[in-house]
């Protein structure tokens, strides 16, 4: 892959977080005061958010029909009337549909209806939402000086909601939110949340010229007007294995292209890291890694999934980041003349050098939502279960657990002990709210998946799965972190050498294949491996001279635990690639590739090879389906 | 007895108060011999000594009436008087003996300016810090032998090492150049320049055209590292129209002459050339050639590159020129395009044949009051769309607007007073405008009257599908008045710790709005990363129109107090500012040129292949590069 020795230009942008542990803003829980005064009176409250120092107040179909005009939308009519041959006032009203379609219509009634009706459900299932006030506060800030465009992790439909309330809460502007189409699907609610302030976009329209000429200039005559801000998930879908996707690039272009045209002087990124202890929708996607197709959006099935308002769903965390300048991340790298050259409403082909400096942006933007990721000791007991199956004494698993906290603070992960509670019950109340996934069985925790014993085994390799994949979920997300020295530790394990050389060009191919897997700043690889080694050598797993790595005599059991927690990403490409050499011999859809992948596994699990495997297994298809 | 006789041939020079001085000055001469030595062709017969004697009163003429160390004439600046009111002194102007009430509450609140902070500039030039004039003597020799005029005095080298530019007269207050010429000549025609640069070629020195030391480029400033003897060729002398064609509307003249002189003279015969840049009163028509430089009035009569018709131009190669005077020609790339904007490089301008007009018969101020500056220039583009600009239309921003009224003269009457009132009372209760979001545009119309009246009319009409007001002559006059003296102001604010200058550029009619803001916010933004404590003032004003697009004038002005180093603060931010003008699609400079200032854009301004086609000319032309000012290139 090209990745590693592509140059590039300007300052590097991304620099290695300071691996120091830096002090983290305090978080408030904002359920508290919902817990003491009226929900009524809140939802009703003088609500006069701070706006942008430019913003030319408008209704949205003010913004619906400026963007019909825009010289940009007339534009693309004009060209596929000509092209067509059809009349313009055709291809107008198509887009209008178009807008109509996609149009937000944000409305304080809504958002008082949510404001109300959030508050109880929250209220109900999450134990604590905690927010760093500072993030807000600079946010506020940030709102009043340039249009600004909010980038949240997303790992549940519960994101977007959560923020606008959160920002509800806090008397900031309600984002208008890129969602998509299949909310659309269900009545009544697709109107709420437009209402809200979500517009819609179709998952795909790469080819659909006029499509992409309205779209892009809706949300551009957004931003411009500073009418409110955008938020998008840079990931493009949620998360289905907690692992952070790699970047969308389209709408984050769109939202810069602003920018680039100065017409605006600058714009706002923020990244968002919301952390789930417990994510709602944790069996649902596990069914859906395991082939069960995801259940279409639908206001019956919202209805039918209320049965959740029953359940314990712990604690979220929404770490609101610094605002990132756009203006300061792209002083030195953007020649500008493309931009001088051609009227600003002729749609242009990004030039290389603004698509690499997008990508650039994303994977920054990625990383920040990464570092700010809060990880909850069921986190830490999750990997460390994973590595013990099928059980574990419960003594042990408190004291793996513990050391577990040590290594992953020293790798500068964002841990939320709660309230510096004793380790004991730490792990007792992460068990308790995970019940549905393990249980306390004579001292030793296992997985819920007993009495399942007799029937086919590909039934009794699906439960199970389910429970391993679930698991998994939660052990993903202390990946993140563990990525840079668990390739070093893998790397030492699979060259059994010492030569630096040697283990670094290990890492580096690992770090290529597995770059649609994990976040990795493009274009790094070296800075990427030195700080995986730095990390290992601050622990005393290894010792670093200038040719050689060696794994210390304490560092050994701490190197295999690393390399075992990217077992099943490992195994899993060797399968599909063991699948693809011997398996296939003609083209095939990318279902029939999956299927097939997952009756090859089974076989083999059957003979009992790669016992963990499963679990990483289908994600990892659709990754390398995308690399090769 | 000497006034009419230069009256009577009005294509003589005709400098009143120069006659003046000179006369003072020469009280115990023979008043004949004076008025002989004024016409240059017999001045040989006169005696050396004599002519040395006038020679230097001459040259020194402008300097005497020149401040030293700022803008304009030395009777004219503003000042605090003894009640703390603003006050702009002297005679000249229509602002001048009067008292501005407002002015100093305007310099505190936008500025963060006060009258106790105050920082004075030295009051005379101290000739022992001033850098020695190394010439040798061979030259002086030859020199001599030409009987052309020159000075190794510091004050007249001084006077001529620098144009303009804030650095430039900071040094002026507290310091002293590196490099300044070594000895200035004044030649007093086209073949007194030929001998001057014959010699220079001679003697391998590096010669500097000066015109009226206007610029505002750091053209003037001597390179630092230049080791040969500088010459500054000041070309005031050269400052007579030779002749004025009458059938085909052109003037031939001496590049020397400065603007109000020209347009003086020519009005005299009833004519004049109608290119006014705000420099005019001291900027000179060699210097507008070698700048490219734009008037006011360009709408009716043209940038200078539209009025002229033919140059003369000595290079150290020999003298450039075309054979003939006619209005167009296609004979391969037109070469006075090569020397227009050359700013120095290649020879000096001597005379310049320029298309004149009749006087118009009627004049007309005006001005219209927008909401706010986005509509203004949606109508200055509606009105350069219907290419029916007056021949001035300018529009300033907000933060002009009101700085305009900080120099609102003391009110004369209560009933004027009360208009006032009325009328702001009318704009921003009954047409709903907000005062900090409304801006102005000043018009100036020109032609015969009833013409005028109709073209009147016209835009106005166009104004008010904007939302445009009339707003009266006066406005409109003041705006132009303003131009002239806020040059004066910057001496003002360096008195106070403010430090300010104006910057322009040209720019898409599209992008004119975006370009505003962003230059404004830019500056703003710099200030506060740069450690300035005060909100800096930074003001637009689009202030010609074309068929594709806009000129943008910028003003910017800071408090510097509490800050250790203002001027490299100063040139930092001017910088970002620059470079922000270019990622918003506008030039390097529609006027004021490139100059050393500006010159690390060039490159990108008009690619590789462009800056080494005008570097092959340069190295044709000059290969001696005896033009070292190193503009440009």
């Amino acid at each position: 892959m090209a990745a590693a020795g592509r140059s590039r230009l300007g300052a590097p942008m991304y620099s290695q977080k300071e691996l120091t542990s830096k002090k983290r803003d305090e978080f408030e829980d904002i359920l508290e005061e919902r817990r003491q005064s009226s929900d009524l009176r809140y939802a009703m409250k003088c609500y006069t958010p701070v706006i942008y120092k430019g913003l030319s107040a408008c209704k949205p179909s003010a913004i619906k029909n400026s963007v019909l005009q825009s010289e940009q939308v007339q534009y693309v009519i004009k060209q596929l009337s000509k092209e067509m041959g059809e009349s313009t006032d055709i291809i107008q009203e198509e887009a209008i549909e178009i807008l109509d379609e996609m149009g937000h219509n944000l409305h304080i009634g809504a958002i008082r209806f949510f404001a109300f009706s959030l508050s109880k459900i929250f209220k109900r299932i999450f134990q604590r939402v905690c927010v760093n006030e500072e993030g807000i506060q600079k946010l506020q800030q940030a709102i009043q000086e340039h249009p600004v465009v909010l980038l949240p992790s997303h790992r549940s439909y519960i994101d977007f909601l959560m923020l606008s309330y959160l920002l509800y809460t806090h008397d900031l502007a309600l984002p208008v939110i890129a969602a998509g189409m299949d909310f659309l699907g269900m009545k009544i609610v697709g109107e709420l949340l437009r209402r809200s302030g979500a517009f819609f976009m179709r998952r795909t329209f790469g080819g659909n010229r006029l499509y992409w000429a309205v779209f892009a200039e809706y949300v551009k005559t957004m931003l411009r007007n500073g009418y409110a801000p955008i938020e998008f998930f840079l990931e493009g879908t949620r998360s289905r294995t907690a692992k952070t996707l790699t970047p969308k690039f389209g709408l984050l272009s769109i939202v810069m292209e602003p920018f680039f045209k100065r017409e605006v002087f600058d714009t706002y990124l923020v990244p968002i890291s919301i952390s789930y202890e417990r994510i709602l929708e944790e069996s649902l996607y596990a069914y859906e890694l395991l082939g069960v197709p995801k259940p279409k959006e639908s206001t019956s099935g919202l209805l039918k999934a209320r049965k959740i308002l029953s359940d314990n769903f712990g604690s979220i965390h929404v770490y609101f980041g610094q605002p990132v300048s756009l203006r300061t991340l792209a002083s030195g790298r953007i020649n500008r003349c493309p931009y001088n050259l051609v009227p600003r409403h002729l749609p242009q082909r990004l030039s290389e050098e603004i698509q690499e400096f997008v990508t650039d942006v994303a994977y920054k933007m990625e990383l920040l939502q990464i570092e700010n990721m809060v990880l909850s000791p069921w986190v830490l007991i999750a990997s460390v279960l994973l590595q013990n199956l099928p059980a574990i004494d419960f003594e042990l698993l408190v004291e793996k657990t513990l050391w577990l906290k040590g290594l992953t603070q020293a790798f500068g992960g964002f841990l939320e002990w709660p309230d510096n509670l004793c380790a004991n019950k730490a792990v007792t109340s992460s068990l308790a709210l995970h019940s549905n996934i393990v249980s306390l069985v004579n001292g030793q925790v296992v997985l819920n998946d007993v009495g399942m014993e007799d029937g086919a085994t590909e039934e009794l390799v699906f439960k199970q799965a389910l429970s391993i994949l679930m698991c998994g979920a939660y052990r993903n997300q202390l990946l993140n972190v563990f990525v840079r020295p668990s390739l070093v530790a893998v790397a030492l394990q699979m060259t059994q050498s010492f030569r630096k050389e040697e283990i670094y060009s290990c890492f580096n191919f690992l770090r290529d294949i597995f770059s649609d897997e994990f976040i990795f700043f493009p274009g790094i690889a070296l800075k990427d491996f030195e700080e995986g080694c730095f990390l290992l050598t601050k622990c005393d797993v290894i010792q670093v001279t200038p040719q050689e790595i060696l794994v210390t005599e304490r560092g050994n059991s701490v190197a295999v635990f690393l390399a075992a927690l990217f077992r099943p990403f490992m195994e899993g490409y060797q399968i599909i690639s063991r699948y693809l050499s011997k398996e296939t011999k003609e083209a095939f859809t990318e279902k029939q590739f999956i299927l097939g992948i997952r009756n090859f596994a089974f076989q083999l699990l059957e003979i009992g090879m790669f016992a963990l495997c499963v679990g990483a297994v289908i994600p990892c298809v659709c990754n390398s389906l995308m690399s090769n | 007895f000497f006034f009419p006789l230069v009256k009577k041939n009005s294509l003589e020079p005709n400098p009143p108060l120069f006659t003046l001085i000179l006369m003072e000055k020469l009280d115990s001469l023979n008043i004949v011999s004076l008025k002989i030595a004024f016409f240059r062709n017999i001045t040989t017969t006169l005696s050396e000594e004599f002519l040395y004697i006038v020679s230097i009163y001459k040259a020194e003429f402008r300097q005497e009436i020149l401040k030293w160390n700022g803008w304009g004439y030395n009777d004219s600046k503003f000042i605090f008087n003894k009640k703390g009111q603003a006050e702009f002194t002297g005679k000249r102007y229509r602002l001048s003996g009067m008292v501005l009430p407002v002015l100093k509450e305007w310099m505190e609140k936008s500025l963060g300016a006060s009258l106790e902070h105050k920082i004075t500039s030295r009051a005379f030039l101290n000739t022992s810090d001033v850098p020695p004039s190394i010439v040798n003597e061979e030259f002086l020799q030859d020199l001599r032998a030409t009987k052309i005029s020159y000075s190794q005095e510091a004050e007249d080298r001084v006077f001529r090492a620098h144009g303009h530019c804030l650095h430039e007269i900071f040094v002026l207050r507290e310091g002293m150049f590196k490099r300044i010429p070594d000895i200035v000549v004044w030649p007093g025609c086209h073949d007194d320049v030929v001998k001057i640069v014959e010699l220079a070629c001679k003697h391998n020195l590096c010669i500097i055209p000066f015109g009226g030391g206007t610029s505002v480029s750091s053209a003037l400033e001597c390179p630092a590292d230049e080791r040969r003897t500088i010459v500054s060729l000041d070309t005031s002398q050269m400052n007579r129209i030779l002749w004025i064609d009458e059938k085909n509307l052109t003037a031939h003249i001496e590049a020397g002459i400065i603007g109000q002189d020209l347009e003086r003279q020519l009005g005299e015969s009833g004519y004049c050339t109608g290119h006014e840049p705000d420099s005019m009163e001291f900027s000179s028509l060699g210097g507008w050639v070698a700048t490219r430089a734009s008037g006011m009035k360009k709408n009716i009569y043209g940038n200078i590159e539209d009025l002229v018709v033919h140059i003369k131009m000595v290079t150290p190669r020999g003298v450039i020129e075309k054979s003939c005077q006619v209005p167009r020609m296609s004979t391969g790339p037109d070469i006075h395009h090569f020397i227009m904007g050359s700013e120095g490089t290649l020879g000096v301008v001597t005379e310049v044949t320029i298309k004149i007009r009749p006087i118009p018969e009627y004049q007309k101020y005006g001005s219209v009051v927008f909401p706010n500056f986005d509509r203004g220039v949606a109508c200055l583009r509606e009105i350069a769309k219907q290419r029916c600009a007056p021949a001035s239309i300018r529009l300033v921003d907000n933060a002009q607007f009101q700085f305009g009224h900080a120099l609102k003269p003391q009110v004369a009457s209560i009933f004027t007073s009360f208009l006032d009132g009325l009328k702001k009372f009318y704009i921003t209760k009954f047409k709903g405008f907000d005062p900090n979001e409304l801006c102005v545009a000043t018009l100036l119309f020109e032609g015969d009257r009833e013409k005028v009246l109709q073209h009147e009319k016209q835009v106005y009409d166009i104004a008010a599908k904007f939302g445009g007001l009339a707003a009266g002559e006066d406005n409109g006059q003041r705006g132009y008045m303003l131009t002239f003296v806020i040059a004066y102001l910057r001496d003002l604010g360096l008195d106070y710790y403010v430090i300010g200058e104006s910057f322009e550029t040209s720019v898409p009619w599209d992008r004119v709005i975006d370009l505003c803001r962003n230059v404004k916010e830019r500056i703003v933004r710099e200030c506060k990363e740069k450690g300035v404590q005060f909100a800096p003032f930074s003001t637009c004003r689009v202030t010609q129109t074309y068929d594709a697009g806009a000129c943008v004038y910028f003003y910017f002005a800071f408090n510097y107090r509490g800050i250790s180093d203002p001027i490299h603060v100063y040139e930092q931010i001017e910088t970002a500012a620059r470079e922000e003008i270019l990622a918003n699609g506008g030039s390097l400079s529609h006027h004021h040129g490139v100059g050393k200032l500006r010159k690390q854009w060039m490159k990108e301004s008009i690619s590789d292949v462009g800056l080494g086609m005008l570097k092959s000319v340069k190295e044709y032309v000059d290969p001696n590069n005896i033009f070292g000012n190193r503009n440009l290139l």
